[in-house]
């Protein structure tokens, strides 16, 4: 259906001389849609030239609309030769094409050169109206949300979670050996640009039919990728996961939610029976009226009432914990025969998402990856690119297999990335295999009593971590344990994920980042030859990849890594494996045991004494950071005396009769036992490297946290004040004789260096955290390793984070702190909830215990603490809905009182809003960031998918102060136009912003050198939390002051 | 392993004060680095020396592309390129602009031009002051000169605007080419210099009136940095005050009266009055011969400080006489006269 683009040019400014003569320009501007052109009047003798256009219409249907960028170049005027280029911008209109995104943009935008960077800017206003309203839908796929969040976005609400979208499209590259032809770069690079905006706004629209042909309305978790194959072309591919979504609408669908249930609790003190469907709507239909909602107020209630079962203080309560464990089994297989019917119709069971609604994630088997390795063919036949969606379709079946193998049904946080060189190119998927809530999936298939069911055989603090596949029939050799927070179901010993950390986990500290870094030597070769050793080295690397991983995952003490990331790149002469991912301790999974060496030849008394001291300066780095992340385990109480709560005795009989069946779970009580422990065996030198090489990692700086997960387990307290930043280094591998040992070392000093260098730039914002830190490698040319950072640093506050950290579960309110839709809930969450999610203070308590204690010997100590921490418990559990009734109550008066109080916190308001305008600054200020929120803030409006694509270029390499300064500058740019477009978009952030690519080459030579960035993020609009509480009037502001307000006191 | 590339590039600008004032002093990286090498920030941080190069090289490369926008001070606030908060764009251009007094004071009067910068070799060396930022400095009063040099309006607000800070001493001297480089002045420094500049201009220039400029009168269409031409010539009537033997007989026994008693050196005013009265009427009069205007500070040096001087006039003194000398007589024009020279005088009045 047809719409109407309109453009208006409005005027210039710090436009480049163009006439020498008069230092002056004749600026004028070409605006191209499609194929229409127009040009505004020739502005003479200007540098800030005011065209003030009329309003160039174009009359296009909705599918170009949504394939074709609006082209606007600035040329300067000559009568009597050609006419000069100054720059251009590129503007994505797609968001203008959703009603509840933008619904103009206006702005100045920087006119951007591939040659000479960004020269002056350009305002520009860009409206778009749709006709046809009713039909709109039909041929293209206007109207699809895209979300570049691999979450639920915050202010919309998941009805259904469709799944896997994926669709890619090839061509020929313009421009694929850029340095040797003879065509100007800058011709054939702004044919490449122009080209890949075409691709990806078609790729788009393809993907936006696949979501509506699903029926769903947007995609989230959208990645879209290029691949620069060279002579055989490119390819742009994008997945995603199709979701129905639905506005909060804030005030009306929320306040009611929170605020029935709040009633409730006031009315209904703490008693010995808390029944489980308190909270929801009534004993005989507990959810099936419930459409699966993000708004956790539902959620939450629903699955506190089933941890309530499982973990209750109160023996009385119907159902006994020892038949929710016996009944565990035939659940699992009654949930997997549901989720498979839920999931069977899809090709693909892959979800794109990282972090997921409450209660969608049942269980989590692991990590699942497929490589491949293929050999690049020119593509002869654009329109049908069967080649490249058959390796990646094999590649996806692979990953269904590995998921099947876990005993899962679905991957979760899946992605896939390529790695090429020349013509071998390494195709590369990962995900994590799970078990999905089919409640998500489909809408109302499900009975209320089976959900119900369900969700009584997965707590939510440690129910993901419990085994999705068969005890007797295990897919690997593992470990495994009753689980050390419900003690009913069976936990590995450790778990590897490609998800973010899930906001109900119990963690024990706080998390960090860990890498695992390789580099293996290969021969140079040609086509197949290549492929083949390529494909024999990759079992080797993958296999060492893991071995670091475990060796440093239990350095630190820790037993979990989540957001894991591996990454091998491909080279001439050799393979680099990177893996990063954040470690941490979950209070499900045993304690890690230590990591004892052993040597070959026991006669030589040097060597041995040589192995002491090694296996000494593990067991001290392993103690040191245990103290470092604050991993204090209660550890597990052998025998509970004079407990006055008779749960605690039962529960710890129950473990007993566990222990005395199973060998593992008394050997794993003995927290460094040797017999547990990880065995190094060094029988070479090689081995005393790899030994010495798990040794350098050095912690961060004090004040220094890092994860490569959206947020920092165990930190919660996070300021506003944030950094993001992009860090790019080029390192020569270069040795005369290099060998893997050489390389590897090498790597890792790269990649530690980089890692202090950024503690140092960022040292002013100490204590901070520098979160998602996502590193990518490429191997430009031979011995040339690039490296590319970016990341984002978020300060706390020290004195909160000193309470946070005794408490070790805050988990989910550190990430309610973050939405206010979720905080609604938790009230809720805490008061029906009081063992499974360890709420707030109670858990201090054990930590405060634990300090009291510290002369009297461990295993007494352990029992104290955790009889304290009962006893506690129950105590502080019991003030603690007293207190949320209060501030609940509190809350709910605020909006009226708040009128009082209208005067002063409208001056502070205003007094804080004239900041910014006193010093009249006329750029509006544009955050960025990786992470899908903003501390302190709340976003109110999603504004459309930011994707862009910028090559540049020169040939006065040296004159624009090398490498560096290149690159140095470019980066600025993008930076600077990402910005530019989200404030023209009228947003002030980007959320879930990716560096996707960063190709850099360079020809010194010739003093010239290219870099190609792509980008993508989401403009959104958000409101300072602070400003939100000043603004009285706003209906909408009243929701989140009850939850703030509880989170003070719970803080 | 080198590094051949390394970058560091965040959405807020990080601009880190002391390297900002490394660079700005025109140190290059490797003297910087030496810097902060001895300023202990090894020890601080723990962190290694490479970390320190690369840090110093990024924060150089930001501040050489940050250099273009500060020329223009304005164009900062408007660009998008660097997202730097408002604080700390103002602190950029202030450390930018911001200059050394014994260089400025060496410059104080002299023409910008080609040659004056190439004698900054040997202003360097005398100062003290390394010679790239010399040459920065130079290069920084030559802009703000040749940028309110083609505009109207009151000098300070001009250089406000453009600039964002006061530099309007320095442009005012340049403008009027006072001589300040003679052995006499030397003890003098650039301090009190900008304080006269700023009284002169305060009580003398077209805007100090305290009203509109009239845009029908002459001085409107001159820039702000040269004295009004009208004040000038009305200053040639107040001659009359020396040259009538009677006006000045008259002046002086007001004066001695109203300070017969009050004041030490009595005596020696009395005797002196009459040439202290011509030096201070006289160095007016003279102020519409641009040859003459070199001379106004050497003129007060020579004929009102360095006899008062000698008499060891404290510098009470000096200011009870100038109130009352100034007092003895009721007219706009003299007022408006005496309270420049007058603030001039005192804050000269030193060793």
């Amino acid at each position: 259906m047809p719409g109407k683009l309109k453009v208006k040019i409005v005027a210039g400014r710090h436009l480049p001389v163009m006439d020498r003569a008069s230092d002056l320009t004749d600026a004028f501007v070409e605006v191209k849609f499609g194929n229409t052109t127009f040009k505004t009047d020739v502005y003479p003798k200007s540098l800030n030239p005011q065209w003030n256009s009329e309003w160039f219409k174009f009359e296009v249907d909705d599918e170009e609309l949504q394939d074709e960028p609006l082209q606007i170049t600035v040329l300067d005027h000559d009568t009597y030769s050609a006419n000069d280029a100054i720059g251009k911008v590129y503007i994505d209109i797609d968001p203008l094409l959703y009603s509840e995104a933008a619904t103009v943009i206006s702005g100045w935008f920087p006119i951007y050169d591939t040659i000479h960077g960004i020269r002056g800017e350009i305002n520009v206003v860009v409206k778009v109206d749709l006709f046809n309203d009713l039909n709109r839908f039909r041929q293209s796929s206007c109207g699809v949300k895209f979300f570049c969040t691999t979450s639920i976005p915050k202010c919309y609400r998941a009805v259904i979670i469709h799944g896997f979208v994926e669709e890619l499209v090839v061509n020929e590259d313009p421009e694929y050996q850029w340095i040797d032809r003879i065509r100007t770069p800058r011709a054939s690079n702004e044919a490449r640009q122009r080209l890949i905006s075409l691709m990806s706004g078609e790729l788009q629209r393809k993907i936006g039919l696949k979501v509506l042909e699903m029926r769903g309305n947007a995609v989230v978790g959208y990645l879209q990728c290029f691949d620069l194959e060279g002579e055989s072309g490119l390819v742009v591919r994008a997945i995603g996961t199709a979701c129905t979504l639905d506005k909060l609408s804030n005030t009306s669908a929320f306040l009611p939610a929170c605020n029935s249930p709040s009633k409730e609790m006031k009315e209904i003190p703490f008693n010995e029976d808390p029944n489980p469907n308190t909270y929801s709507s009534g004993p005989s239909t507990p959810l099936k009226n419930q459409t699966y909602s993000f708004s956790p107020s539902k959620s939450y209630s629903r699955q506190s009432s089933s941890s309530d079962t499982d973990l209750s203080l109160t023996p009385k309560t119907g159902m006994g914990s020892g038949s929710a464990g016996k009944e565990g089994g035939p659940f699992k297989t009654l949930l997997r025969q549901q989720t498979q019917s839920a999931l069977e119709q899809r090709e693909f069971p892959f979800f794109t998402l990282t972090t997921f609604p409450p209660g969608f994630l049942v269980h989590v088997g692991g990590v699942v990856s497929a490589r491949s390795v293929k050999l690049l063919d020119r593509i002869h036949n654009p329109d049908e690119p069967e080649t490249r969606d058959a390796w990646w379709a094999e590649i996806r079946q692979e990953i269904k297999s590995h998921a099947k193998a876990l005993g899962c049904h679905a991957v979760v946080g899946y992605s896939e990335s390529t790695s090429i060189c020349e013509e071998v190119c390494i195709l590369s998927a990962s995900g994590t295999a799970a078990v999905l809530n089919p409640r998500f999936l489909q809408d109302g298939t499900m009975e209320g009593c089976l959900e119900q069911r369900i969700e009584e055989a997965s707590p939510p603090g440690c129910g993901f971590c419990h085994i999705p596949y068969d005890e007797l029939n295990m897919p690997f050799p593992a470990h495994l344990t009753y689980c050390y927070n419900c003690r009913k179901q069976k936990v590995p010993d450790v778990l590897f994920t490609t998800i973010d950390l899930p906001v109900e986990a119990i963690v024990i500290g706080k998390g960090c980042l860990i890498q695992a870094r390789l580099c293996r030597l290969k021969k140079k070769a040609q086509a197949e030859a290549n492929a083949t050793s390529i494909s024999n080295l990759l079992p080797f690397m993958e296999y060492e990849v893991h071995t670091q991983l475990m060796n440093k995952l239990k350095l630190r003490g820790m037993n979990a890594l989540f957001g894991l990331r591996i990454q091998i790149t491909v080279g001439e002469n050799m393979l680099m494996g990177l893996a990063s991912a954040t470690g941490v301790y979950l209070a499900a999974l045993p304690t890690p045991g230590g990591i004892q060496i052993a040597g070959k030849t026991p006669n030589d008394a040097t060597y041995d004494q040589h192995i002491s001291h090694m296996q000494k300066k593990i067991n001290d780095t392993i103690a040191k950071n245990k103290e470092l992340y604050e991993i204090n385990p209660p550890e597990l109480p052998e025998e509970i005396i004079g407990s006055p709560i008779p749960e605690p005795r039962q529960r710890s009989r129950l473990l007993r009769s566990q222990s005395e069946s199973s060998d593992e779970v008394t050997e794993l009580d003995l927290s460094h036992g040797k017999k547990d422990a990880f065995v190094l065996e060094i029988d070479d030198t090689d081995a005393m490297e790899d030994v010495h090489s798990l040794l350098t990692d050095v912690p961060p700086p004090s004040g220094f946290y890092s994860c490569n997960t959206e947020i920092m387990p165990g930190i919660n307290n996070w300021t506003p004040e944030i950094q993001m930043f992009t860090a790019v280094r080029v390192s020569r591998l270069s040795t005369i004789n290099p060998t893997n040992q050489t390389l590897n070392k090498n790597f890792n000093d790269l990649c530690e260096n980089l890692l202090k260098s950024l503690y140092f730039k960022l040292r002013s914002m100490v204590p901070c955290c520098l979160c998602h830190v996502n590193f990518t490698v490429a191997l430009p040319e031979d011995e040339l390793v690039q490296i590319a950072v970016t990341a984002v640093a978020i300060t706390y506050d020290k004195n909160q984070a000193l309470q946070a950290n005794k408490a070790p579960t805050e988990k989910s309110q550190q990430r309610a702190s973050t939405d206010n839709e979720e905080q609604l809930q938790f009230p809720l969450e805490l008061c029906s909830d009081p063992l499974s999610s360890q709420p707030f203070s109670p858990a201090k308590e054990v930590l405060e215990g634990a300090s009291s204690h510290t002369g009297i010997p461990a295993a007494q100590r352990a029992t104290s603490v955790d009889y304290s921490s009962f006893a506690d418990r129950c105590n502080s559990w019991i003030e603690l809905i007293k207190l949320k009734a209060q501030t609940i109550r509190r809350g709910s008066i605020k909006t009226t009182t708040s009128l009082e109080k209208a005067s002063p916190l409208a001056e502070g308001y205003l007094r804080h809003r004239s900041v910014p305008s006193c010093t009249n600054s006329t750029v509006s200020v544009v955050k960025m960031t990786p992470l899908s929120f903003l501390p302190g803030a709340k976003i109110t409006k999603y504004l459309g998918i930011i994707n862009m694509f910028f090559i540049r270029e020169t040939t006065s390499l040296r004159e624009e102060g090398g490498v560096s300064g290149f690159l140095h500058a470019f980066i600025a740019e993008v930076f600077a136009m990402v910005r530019a477009h989200v404030a023209a978009l009228g947003g002030n952030a980007v959320v879930s912003y990716i560096m996707k690519q960063c190709v850099f080459m360079e020809n010194p030579n010739k003093n010239q050198a290219q870099c190609l960035i792509n980008v993508s993020g989401d403009a959104v609009i958000f409101v300072r939390e602070s400003e939100l509480e000043m603004l009285p009037v706003q209906p909408s502001t009243a929701a989140p002051q009850p939850t703030s307000s509880a989170g003070d006191v719970t803080t | 392993m080198s590094s051949d590339l390394d970058v560091f590039v965040g959405n807020t600008t990080l601009i880190d004060e002391e390297v900002y004032r490394l660079w700005l002093d025109g140190h290059s990286v490797a003297e910087a680095v030496a810097r902060r090498l001895r300023g202990g920030v090894l020890e601080r941080e723990g962190t290694s020396v490479a970390v320190l190069q690369s840090d110093t090289r990024d924060h150089y490369r930001t501040f050489q592309m940050l250099e273009r926008l500060l020329h223009a001070p304005p164009r900062l606030l408007q660009q998008l390129l660097f997202q730097i908060p408002p604080e700390r764009q103002a602190l950029l251009v202030q450390r930018y602009y911001a200059f050394d007094e014994a260089l400025a004071r060496e410059l104080l009067g002299k023409k910008l031009s080609k040659g004056t910068k190439k004698e900054l070799d040997e202003v360097s060396a005398r100062t003290g002051v390394g010679i790239r930022s010399c040459r920065r400095q130079f290069d920084n009063f030559k802009r703000v000169f040749k940028a309110v040099e083609e505009l109207r309006g009151p000098l300070a607000e001009n250089i406000q605007q453009l600039f964002l800070l006061d530099y309007a001493a320095i442009v005012f001297f340049a403008n009027s080419r006072f001589e300040t480089g003679k052995r006499r002045l030397q003890f003098l420094s650039f301090a009190d210099f900008a304080a006269c500049a700023q009284s002169m201009m305060g009580h003398w220039s077209q805007g100090a009136l305290g009203e509109p400029p009239d845009p029908r009168a002459p001085e409107a269409a001159e820039p702000d940095g040269d004295l009004p031409k009208s004040f000038l010539q009305d200053l040639k009537e107040l001659k009359v005050l020396v040259a009538d033997k009677d006006l000045l007989d008259q002046h002086k026994s007001l004066v001695c009266s109203a300070l017969r008693g009050k004041i030490s050196v009595y005596n020696e005013l009395e005797a002196n009055f009459k040439a202290l009265s011509r030096a201070l009427v006289n160095v007016g009069g003279k102020l519409t011969h641009a040859r003459d205007v070199r001379d106004f500070f050497v003129d007060l040096v020579e004929k009102v400080i360095e006899p008062c001087r000698s008499d060891k006039w404290s510098p009470g003194d000096l200011r009870l006489f100038l109130t009352h000398y100034t007092a003895a007589r009721h007219q706009a024009l003299w007022e408006r006269y005496m309270a420049a020279i007058t603030a001039c005088l005192l804050r000269m009045y030193h060793d």
